[in-house]
């Protein structure tokens, strides 16, 4: 009896070894990816750095350039479409939060918000394209900010909702019981709550549309030159990228490793301050 | 009341009036703020409904010429205008799977490791470096993909499959081919380690919403850490896994830049996984700049309303199945 209930236990306990170190293993697994991606880009892009990268134009292929248009455009289109979609996914998330908290209208659009959130950008990117660059017969950087301003909607809509649902609601009664019209209540007494939760959200939306590529491809396009002209095709970053990537040139090769390195490093700077900003709010709140 | 009285009476109405007024102007400025924030809310409804819509009326022209044979042909002929959307369809069903097969036991494990097994110093680094995966442009993917995962996949691990899979029964023509490192299994490889950090931060977080209670009764009755992991922790999260699962396989079909640098954007039906395929979003950014007649584009947006369609589903069971645990919650 008891030699098989020993045999019986000395089995489980492997099993269990087994399954730990697997478990083990599959973190290492992953991480390994991320130290290998992230080492890629680093060696690459800072062999690639160089100042004329911030004043020189895309160049055509063999000549030397820098990506100055390119980052350009993108902060154009970046900071459009951040101005066009965080105002309304404020307002948004602010219905949800305080005024459909229960209703099905709220839970039906909270529920499309989050499958907007996860959907494929190139969707949203061939709504757009049919939406605006159809009618207007061209591409335009104005376009590709509308696209991006979609993708930062469900984000801030989100965030806004579970950051204004966080507030005590000791709080909204406190300032209605004073006479303070409900408008009045969550611009001033709410937002200035939840203020540190929504520009948490503000920025993810941020790092996110920074590295789009997909949408951009038709609306946006590319151009080589220096442009601010929001109704004509506009360079970005990442859509430079990806073009000189795929070519076969070998100084081409080069400048995209640059593009990827700034990228990679501006959207990690942004999750970090994210995350730095919600860790220091955890606290505060405690 | 005596200040009231006090009071002349000229001033008592003025002060009446006063407050009227101002009651009459915060009830029309709370009504303009409710119709703005529900204008907002409804706007967001309105972005899904006119995305649909929008593809539906860009592809009519292909439904509508080709059918059903859009679905089931594998032609895909610019110049003769016919087009047959079999290639692209079953390249993301093939490279989304091979993505799954790879990031669910790897994500299960990521998760059993920061909940269970990892000493409590180390889990929160841990998960945000993982998490920190899931930050990255997918076009950084793309790039390492194609100029160093390619060749790795070329030069070792393909000769490898070919040499000890490629005479397998049946599983063989599915590893055999020449080593030309962009393919199927190249992308699907690379989508499963993007999908990785979604999967294992959702399994994560419902690890941590088990009681502890159950897991400590499981513990005295003598249970080993795998015994409560597979046997309490696993079925009493299972809706949400599966949920987070759904979700990462939401993001492996809709992703288009990684795969689009390593498939290799050819037009053939190969039983191999190691041919360049096509997927559906790969295909949409590979040529939509380039469609130049009306059919070659509408079959294009026909594309994008079927992957829409597609993840639409598999997100809304996602999001029912993540919902499940969370009234599961609420009703304890």
């Amino acid at each position: 009896m008891s030699a098989i209930a020993e045999k019986l236990y000395r089995r489980r306990r492997l099993k269990n070894s087994i399954a730990l170190v697997m478990a083990s293993a599959a973190t290492l697994f992953g991480l390994f990816w991320l130290v290998w991606i992230l080492w890629t880009t680093l060696v690459n892009g800072i062999g690639a750095l160089k100042p004329e990268l911030f004043y020189q134009m895309t160049p055509p292929p063999g000549e030397d350039g820098g990506l100055a248009n390119a980052f350009f455009g993108s902060m154009l289109m970046s900071i459009l479409a951040i101005l066009m979609g965080t105002p309304v996914g404020i307002l948004a998330g602010t219905f949800l939060a305080e005024y459909a908290r229960r209703s099905y209208l709220g839970e039906a659009i909270r529920f499309i918000n989050d499958i907007l959130l996860s959907a494929p950008s190139i969707v949203l990117g061939l709504f757009v394209y049919t939406l605006v660059v159809r009618p207007m017969g061209h591409f335009s950087g104005f376009a590709g900010a509308i696209t991006l301003a979609l993708i930062v909607l469900p984000v801030v809509v989100r965030t806004t909702d579970e950051m204004l649902k966080l507030v005590p609601s000791q709080m909204r009664e406190a300032a209605l019981s004073l006479g303070v019209p409900q408008w009045k209540v969550t611009v001033q007494v709410l937002y200035r709550s939840a203020l540190p939760g929504i520009v948490t959200g503000i920025l993810l939306a941020l790092a996110r549309i920074s590295g789009e590529t997909a949408p951009l491809l038709f609306t946006a396009l590319n151009n080589q030159f220096w442009s601010h002209d929001l109704s004509g095709p506009l360079a970005s970053v990442p859509v430079v990228v990806f073009q000189y990537a795929m070519s076969p040139y070998d100084t081409w090769h080069e400048l995209a490793w640059a593009g990827a390195f700034m990228v990679t490093v501006f959207v990690l700077c942004i999750s970090l301050i994210a995350r730095a900003i919600i860790a220091r709010r955890k606290v505060a709140n405690d | 009341m005596s200040t009231d009285q006090a009071l002349p009476a000229s001033a008592l109405a003025a002060h009446n009036d006063n407050t009227a007024r101002r009651a009459e102007s915060d009830r029309r400025a709370d009504n303009a703020f409710r119709y703005l924030v529900t204008g907002a809310g409804l706007f967001v409804l309105l972005a899904l409904a006119g995305a649909a819509f929008s593809m539906l009326w860009g592809g009519k022209l292909a439904f509508s010429t080709f059918g059903i044979s859009f679905l089931t042909t594998t032609d895909w002929d610019a110049v003769g205008h016919k087009f047959g959307a079999l290639v692209p369809i079953y390249g993301t069903l093939v490279t989304a799977l091979i993505a799954m097969l790879i990031a669910v036991p790897v994500s299960f494990g990521i998760a059993l490791f920061l909940t269970e097994v990892a000493p409590p110093w180390l889990r929160t680094p841990v998960a945000s470096a993982i998490e920190l995966l899931a930050g990255i442009p997918s076009i950084i993917y793309g790039m390492w993909g194609l100029f160093v995962f390619v060749p790795v996949m070329s030069s070792t691990v393909i000769p490898f499959l070919n040499k000890y899979l490629g005479p397998l029964p049946i599983l063989g023509p599915l590893f055999q081919g020449p080593p030309l490192g962009i393919g199927m299994l190249t992308a699907g490889i690379v989508l499963a380690i993007m999908v990785i950090p979604f999967i294992s931060s959702v399994m994560r977080e419902v690890f941590l919403t088990v009681p502890t209670r159950l897991k400590e009764s499981a513990y005295a009755l003598g249970s080993t850490t795998w015994e409560v992991s597979w046997n309490v922790v696993l079925p009493y999260t299972r809706s949400a896994v599966i949920g987070g699962v759904f979700l990462g396989l939401g993001r492996a079909l809709g992703e288009t830049m990684a795969v689009t640098f390593v498939l290799g954007n050819a037009h053939h039906l190969t039983a191999s996984l190691l041919m360049p395929g096509n997927s559906i979003a790969a295909t949409i950014a590979n040529e939509f700049s380039e469609a130049d007649s009306e059919i070659y584009q509408s079959s294009l947006v026909a594309l994008g309303f079927l992957l829409f369609i597609v993840t639409f589903v598999v997100l809304a069971i996602a999001k029912l199945m993540l919902m499940r645990l969370n009234r599961n919650e609420g009703a304890k």
